[in-house]
């Protein structure tokens, strides 16, 4: 892989089976089996997708629901692996995916800290260090010693954010996290991430606010039916984007 | 191999994290808390004895020792291999935002297990001491069922994560396979009975059976048969076969997880 590229998606193509996702119990499927009725009806999520992100770029990532972006984001997080292709990256990698999910709801703000900096892989050396910083910025100090199925699902999000961006990463994978917590949180994590994109990173951002996009990214990708129909500089995909959402319209 | 000691050093403290977890929370919100660990086996002994020494009528002095051997394996087997098999449920949030060895989620979980297993043996220690059982050299010879049952349970806990990631109802016939299992492990009663009526054979098909056999060889070797270095060979072969099928069928079917969690 060339030194300056950060992130390489080459030729990837991902099938979900969805026949095979209804049955979840052993007698329906031996008796599928036995007629003979397990039948594979296939769904080409992403297909034969090629992707090169160079060091710094911040690459929005646009298409209506079902165009395969989330596919393609768990796809380089690692967290699913594609039918054909290969995925690269080099550089610490942090997924921003569902903020607030995988905290352990019976373990109290402070365990969670430390159990979701493990699962991103900080040290504990480094989770000690970084910890009043962390409960800091999730504005959750009175709240540490409580267990977190008692938090609100906007507190879960302030902490999920907080823990996962105190290690500042070489690229950073957000999806539609920009949607959580009140007004004034929001900001906060906006300005956060400004700073980190100021020190060039790279981000791959989805999002189905077209401003957004247009404030963060400096590069666009346009998904549709799992193909790229389009690449390029941010308002280009963005006009063609709106195009095909006013013919969608339209029709 | 060295792949495993690599992610062993890379995940470490993510391992000691989720083991802790389990530590942790197993006892929360209960007042006598890790003192469970030791009561619970000791109760149970108790009760089985009191119930199972009326029955037979005669008293054998080591009864206790007898029943507290056998409960101790078969609860850390049933234990590991049923939080193994829901491990990839209880944890399938992080599976889908983080990409760690998913062979982490069951086998911190039997880790947990184990550690409470062991810290249950003091009862045993206990017991034996207040019973003033003639305990041998032959003692330090329980290590050897003691590792047998951590790879048996480590082997048949990643199968069954495997399978119930695809099946919900595994959990059910497992509880099934369970019972048939502890009521094939003589607790409770006097195995030379059984044999007597020439059921041995039934006894000898269920492996955990057999780890029981040697633990209580080398603990109380008074009350059970000689030991014999078959039953010693057939059952290491065994757990280590499982052992190893179970990693393969997990490393195997892992990458399809996310898409029935």
């Amino acid at each position: 892989m060339e030194k300056d590229v950060a992130v390489k998606v080459e030729n990837v193509s991902m099938t979900f089976n969805l026949s095979a996702e209804k049955i979840d119990n052993f007698k329906e499927f031996v008796i599928k089996r036995l007629q003979g009725k397990v039948q594979y009806e296939t769904f080409h999520a992403l297909k034969g997708i090629n992707l090169s992100i160079k060091k710094g770029e911040r690459v929005g990532i646009l298409g209506l629901n079902g165009a395969g972006k989330s596919t393609l984001l768990k796809i380089i997080a690692g967290v699913m692996s594609p039918t054909e292709g290969t995925v690269e990256h080099q550089g610490d990698l942090v997924p921003l995916l569902e903020l607030g999910a995988g905290f352990d709801k019976q373990y109290t703000g402070s365990e969670n800290i430390y159990l979701y900096g493990a699962m991103l892989g900080y040290s504990k050396a480094l989770i000690d260090e970084k910890y009043d910083e962390i409960v800091r910025f999730a504005r959750l100090k009175r709240f540490m010693d409580i267990p977190i199925k008692n938090y609100s699902s906007g507190m879960r999000a302030r902490l999920g954010f907080a823990i996962a961006t105190i290690m500042e990463p070489d690229i950073l994978i957000l999806d539609e996290v920009l949607a959580v917590g009140d007004a004034r949180f929001r900001r906060k994590c906006i300005r956060k991430l400004k700073r980190m994109f100021d020190k060039g990173i790279t981000v791959l951002f989805v999002s189905h606010s077209i401003e957004q996009v247009r404030k963060v990214c400096n590069r666009a990708v346009l998904l549709e039916n799992g193909e790229i129909v389009a690449d390029g500089d941010t308002d280009t995909v963005i006009d063609i984007y709106q195009q095909k959402l006013e013919i969608d319209e339209e029709e | 191999m060295q792949s495993v000691i690599k992610n062993a050093k890379k995940y470490h403290f993510l391992i000691q994290q989720l083991v802790t977890r389990d530590i942790r929370l197993k006892y929360r919100r209960s007042y006598m808390g890790y003192i469970w660990t030791l009561l619970e086996p000791l109760l149970t002994m108790i009760v089985l004895c009191f119930v199972f020494s009326q029955l037979k009528g005669k008293s054998d002095r080591l009864f206790p020792l007898y029943v507290l051997t056998g409960k101790l394996i078969y609860s850390f087997f049933s234990g590991a291999t049923k939080s193994a098999m829901k491990a990839i449920q209880t944890n399938s949030a992080m599976l889908r935002k983080v990409n760690v060895p998913k062979v982490i989620y069951p086998l911190t979980t039997i880790f947990s297990n184990f550690i409470f297993f062991l810290l249950s043996l003091i009862v045993l220690v206990g017991v034996a001491v207040a019973l003033q059982a003639p305990v041998s050299l032959m003692a330090l010879f329980s290590i050897v069922p003691i590792l047998l049952i951590f790879f048996m349970s480590t082997g048949i806990g990643l199968i069954l994560a495997t399978l119930e990631v695809f099946f919900r109802d595994m959990q059910y016939l497992w509880n099934v396979a369970l019972t048939l299992i502890m009521y094939t492990c003589a607790i409770f009663y006097d195995v030379s009975l059984v044999i007597k009526h020439g059921y041995g054979w039934v006894l000898r098909l269920n492996p955990v059976y057999m780890v029981i056999l040697l633990f209580r060889q080398s603990i109380i070797p008074s009350s059970v048969e000689p030991f014999a270095w078959q039953t010693l060979g057939i059952t290491a072969a065994f757990s280590f076969a499982l052992f190893f099928v179970g990693i393969y069928v997990f490393q195997k079917n892992q990458d399809k997880f996310i898409f029935y969690v």
